[in-house]
């Protein structure tokens, strides 16, 4: 068996392990970048209308261009990469296993490891539909893979279940190869990918958008014939006789995305509920020395917001290199992070005390869109540390908050806080 | 030329015909209309190897499985395929079926099932399967019954049949059959195949097959039984779970499959299309209700997949298991469940029949019984699976991520004796792509494996069959043939 050793071992060539592994090579670190594709780049290089890099770059680039800028960073810090490399066993000890077909099974010996594995689409939406299992189901990102990459058509006329963000970018990507969109279906009231791809991809072409419908039976034994949508009521229950029928040959599914944690929760690192490993302020994960960034931490719609993510990784990694590594560090003093009222997930999970003087990156999502709502982040004291107004909020943007709680006036013996999102009070405050 | 015998459906109950008859010195073939075996029911049932309690005693079927229970030992040995005696549980929800419990433990011991035990000590019923729900009054317990993968341990009995010289044809839909001489002679879409002896075991179309050479004297009604798969990390069962029996069914179990996955099902709908497997809202809704009596907690969240299944239900509600009035014509048909735990069973009764028929039944001196283990990359420890990748580096390349299947997998799945041509094929094979993504990265990837190892286009790989392709076109050509005058090149 091929052993290496390397200061640190970023998992996953994707926006995030790439920014990740620059940031610590700049430190003069070493670093080793396994990632099981063939090419460096990860989920950007099957995204080939542009939207990349507004906020990194201040440009607009298509996804492969944007991977490009790392990939050619990477090449002139000269940091080592293993293509075709399967991480399939990483352990507390920072011992990382992968294989390659040249080299068999290679054992890595680390001081620390980021996990940067991205994230993989849901299936689900599909799997509960009743009918037969016929050829012609896909998953969105599936079908990109097929006619971005290998240059295959799925199918000639399509229904489009949700309305993430890839399923919407595909429905354009189709119309330009000639193919017939018949619909975008999505069971909630409103859509779940970003704004700007609904004008950009589905208005502009004229592919109808059926909100608070769903599919509810898939016709057609070999192939697809058409799939049955019907209307749903507020608990997402069917309503009796708004069945349609749509004629179409292929169904693609935009269902969601979510994070790939299967060796994250087998070294034995706590998940929390959105699917991320649970991590603290600097994004170290319950492992000590294992850090995560980008869609394996939480899907994020940016990848600017991906870049900037790792980067912070990058740089705790760096920190926790030369103060921390091998210490014995005094059991851990932390306050938890909880998600409140409209509030999906929040992350970081928990924040440890040591560090309450600094000023701290909070990302979550909400549950629903809103309008005119107070963001409110409270102790366990119930006494309001934080408050900001916000015109607007939905589950498809993901929000962002630099807070430095000790000059919040944070009671530091406080267990947890709870980050709200509630319509506003009367009383106004400055608006965003 | 003539063969011997010919088997009629690439079910359980044919390949474990054909298998078990590969022992002597017998020209076989075997005729499957599907592009692959293990397509009809057996691809879709309960792969419960039930203890044998459950059918009245005047059934044959009761005979066949407690026997063919007893059987699976030496097959489990003999062709590696996965098999666990996990046991099951019969759950008693009131005082009054208890009596039931007994009763069946009573008769089975007495036919010879092992081990038969009603436990009423609701601690120790907790404490063997700690799902169960709280308003269990009582069990009984099979420890024999166990649990199998079925369509795997079809694909195992044909490899080692193909291994012991069995011919298998796929794609060869039976359509006429006629007899003259005491020769069968069996007309497809585009063959024609000879035998002196046909054993019919097609499965929902056994009559149909019956009739083609005048034998008209049972139906088949297509009856089906709808599932759901929950994910593998929602819940781990000990047991197999059944409530307890009504005259109608067995009821909607609640049961491990060989893979960790749970599932519940079936229900039962007579149904008159033969080819109507698909689900139905109020199915699905049926049985979680049903299950939740012996589970209260179903993990409905992560429920992976639902299928149904058709079972072959004669209107004697007993297998057909017939040396027939047509010399040489064996019926196999309305093999309804316990069938996939007969089978062993039947296939004895097969050979009997063949004797008597005056086939030529010496065993053949090169039989081997053994169908090694398909060498599976998760089997192999770290070390092992460095040499492995040095031999051969087909071993390090991770196809399905979900699953951890190399593309060696792969390979060996398409190129096994009656190797996997479609998708499903390998998927049914070897898993890629039933896990938590369902295929989504892996699907690419094996699409360009079959089209590169059977050397097809990328456009001709199938799902499963004839018409249901994957891909339609190539980029540009639906754009190019949409714009008047346009041209391919
Ligand atoms: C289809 C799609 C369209 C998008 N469109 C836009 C857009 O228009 N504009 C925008 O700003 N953002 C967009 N995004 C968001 C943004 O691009 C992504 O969030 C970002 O690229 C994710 O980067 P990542 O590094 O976290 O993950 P990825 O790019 O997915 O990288 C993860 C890498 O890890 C590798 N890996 C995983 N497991 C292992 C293992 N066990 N061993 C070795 N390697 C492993 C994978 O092969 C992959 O290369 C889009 C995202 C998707 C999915
Ligand atoms: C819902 C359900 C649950 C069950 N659960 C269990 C269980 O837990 N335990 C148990 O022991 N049993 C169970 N069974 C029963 C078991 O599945 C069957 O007994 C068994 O699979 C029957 O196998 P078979 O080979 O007879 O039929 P099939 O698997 O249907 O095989 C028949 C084959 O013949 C082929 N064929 C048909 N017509 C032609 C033609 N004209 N030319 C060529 N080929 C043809 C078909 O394509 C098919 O492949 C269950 C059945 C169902 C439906």
């Amino acid at each position: 068996m091929k052993k290496y050793k390397s200061d640190v071992v970023v998992i996953g060539a994707g926006a995030g392990g790439l920014a990740a592994a620059i940031e610590v090579k700049k430190a003069d670190l070493e670093v080793l970048i396994i990632e099981r594709d063939k090419e460096l780049g990860g989920i950007t290089l099957q995204c080939i209308h542009n939207g990349f890099g507004l906020k990194e770059f201040e440009e607009e680039l298509t996804g492969p261009e944007y991977a490009q800028r790392f990939i050619n960073q990477v090449k002139e810090l000269k940091i080592p990469f293993l293509l075709d490399s399967m991480v399939i066993e990483i352990t507390k000890e920072k011992l990382v296993y992968a294989v390659n077909r040249n080299e068999g099974l290679i054992e890595i010996e680390a001081k620390a490891i980021i996990l940067a594995m991205g994230c993989r689409e849901k299936t689900r939406g599909a799997i509960n539909i009743p009918g037969f299992r016929p050829a012609g189901i896909y998953t969105a990102g599936q079908a990109q893979r097929f006619v971005n990459i290998e240059g295959y058509l799925p199918g000639n006329t399509y229904v489009i279940l949700g309305s993430g963000d890839i399923g919407m970018i595909m429905a354009r990507r189709l119309t330009w190869e000639g193919c017939k969109v018949k619909a975008v279906v999505e069971i909630q009231p409103y859509v779940s990918g970003l704004l700007r791809n609904q004008v950009q991809c589905l208005e502009d072409y004229d592919i109808p958008l059926i909100t608070s419908y769903t599919v509810t039976k898939i016709h057609g034994r070999e192939r697809i014939k058409g799939v049955t949508v019907s209307k749903v009521g507020r608990n997402f229950d069917r309503i009796i006789g708004s069945d349609k029928f749509i004629e179409c040959d292929t169904l693609l599914l935009s269902v969601g995305l979510i994070p790939e944690n299967e060796l994250t929760l087998e070294a034995g690192a706590e998940l929390s509920k959105n699917g991320g490993p649970l991590v603290d302020e600097n994004l170290e994960t319950t492992i000590d020395g294992i850090f995560a960034c980008g869609n394996v931490l939480q899907v994020h719609d940016l990848v600017d917001l991906v870049t900037a993510e790792a980067k912070r990784a990058g740089k705790n990694v760096i920190e926790y290199i030369n103060s921390r590594y091998g210490k014995d560090l005094m059991k851990k003093e932390i306050i938890k992070c909880v998600p409140g009222e409209n509030v999906n997930y929040v992350k970081p999970d928990i924040i440890n005390k040591r560090n309450l003087s600094e000023e701290i990156i909070f990302t979550f999502r909400v549950r629903h869109p809103d309008r005119r709502v107070l963001i409110q982040f409270k102790d366990n004291l119930q006494k309001i540390i934080y408050k900001k107004n916000k015109f607007y909020v939905i589950p498809s943007e993901m929000l962002e908050l630099n807070i430095n709680l000790e000059e919040s006036g944070i009671n530091p013996d406080c267990k947890s806080i709870t980050i709200d999102v509630i319509p506003r009070p009367e009383v106004l405050i400055e608006e965003d | 030329m003539i063969y011997d015998v010919i088997i009629i459906g690439g079910g359980v109950t044919g390949c474990c015909i054909a298998r078990n008859l590969s022992k002597y010195d017998l020209k076989i073939a075997l005729l499957e209309k599907e592009a692959d075996i293990a397509s009809g029911t057996t691809k879709a049932n309960s792969g419960v190897v039930h203890a044998g309690f459950a059918s009245p005693r005047e059934y044959v079927k009761r005979d066949m499985c407690i026997e063919g229970n007893k059987l699976y030992t030496q097959a489990f040995e003999e062709l590696n395929f996965s098999f666990q005696r996990i046991g099951s549980f019969v759950v008693a929800l009131e005082d009054n079926q208890i009596v039931k419990l007994e009763e069946q433990r009573k008769q089975g011991t007495q036919d010879g099932i092992p081990g038969l035990e009603v436990i009423l000590d609701k601690k120790k019923i907790k404490y063997m399967e700690p799902n169960i729900t709280d308003d269990v009054v009582g069990v009984l317990h099979a420890p024999t019954a166990g649990i199998v993968s079925p369509y795997g341990m079809t694909y195992a009995l044909a490899e080692n049949a193909a291994m012991n010289g069995v011919k298998f044809f796929r794609n060869q839909k039976v359509r006429r059959i006629n007899h003259q001489n005491y020769t069968f002679v069996i007309k497809t879409k585009d063959k024609e195949f000879k035998a002196n002896n046909v054993i019919n075991a097609a499965g929902v179309y056994g009559a149909k097959i019956s009739k083609m050479v005048g034998l008209d004297y049972f139906k088949i009604m297509p009856r089906k039984g709808e599932y759901i798969i929950f994910d593998r990390n929602a819940m781990h069962l000990n047991k197999i779970l059944f409530p307890t029996p009504t005259k109608v069914s067995k009821g909607i179990l609640i049961c491990p499959t060989v893979s960790g996955n749970t599932f519940v099902g079936p229900n039962a709908h007579n149904i008159t299309d033969k080819k109507d497997i698909s689900t139905t809202e109020a199915g699905l809704k049926e049985i979680l209700e049903s299950g939740r009596n012996l589970v209260p907690n179903l993990p409905v969240r992560a429920s992976i997949r639902n299928f149904a299944g058709l079972r072959a239900v004669p209107d004697t509600y007993d297998f057909v298991i017939d040396n027939t009035d047509v010399y040489g014509f064996i019926n196999v048909v309305g093999i309804l469940s316990p069938g996939l735990s007969s089978c062993y069973a039947i296939a004895k009764r097969v050979i009997e029949f063949l004797e008597l028929l005056g086939a030529n039944m010496t065993v053949k001196e090169d039989y081997n019984p053994i169908r090694p283990k398909p060498e599976r990359f998760k089997d192999f420890s770290k070390i092992e699976l460095d040499i492995k990748i040095k031999e051969d580096p087909t071993w390090g390349r991770i196809i399905c991520r979900c699953e951890t299947i190399p593309e060696r997998e792969i390979i060996d799945a398409i190129h096994s004796p009656v190797g996997a041509t479609t998708l499903d094929g390998i998927k049914f094979r070897c898993r890629p792509g039933m896990g938590r993504c369902q295929g989504g990265f892996c699907r690419p990837r094996l699409i360009e494996i079959l089209s590169r190892e059977l050397n097809i286009p990328y456009e001709d790989v199938v799902k499963m069959g004839e018409e249901t392709n994957f891909l339609v076109a190539k980029t540009k050509e639906i754009a190019l043939q949409s714009v008047e005058g346009g041209n391919k090149e």
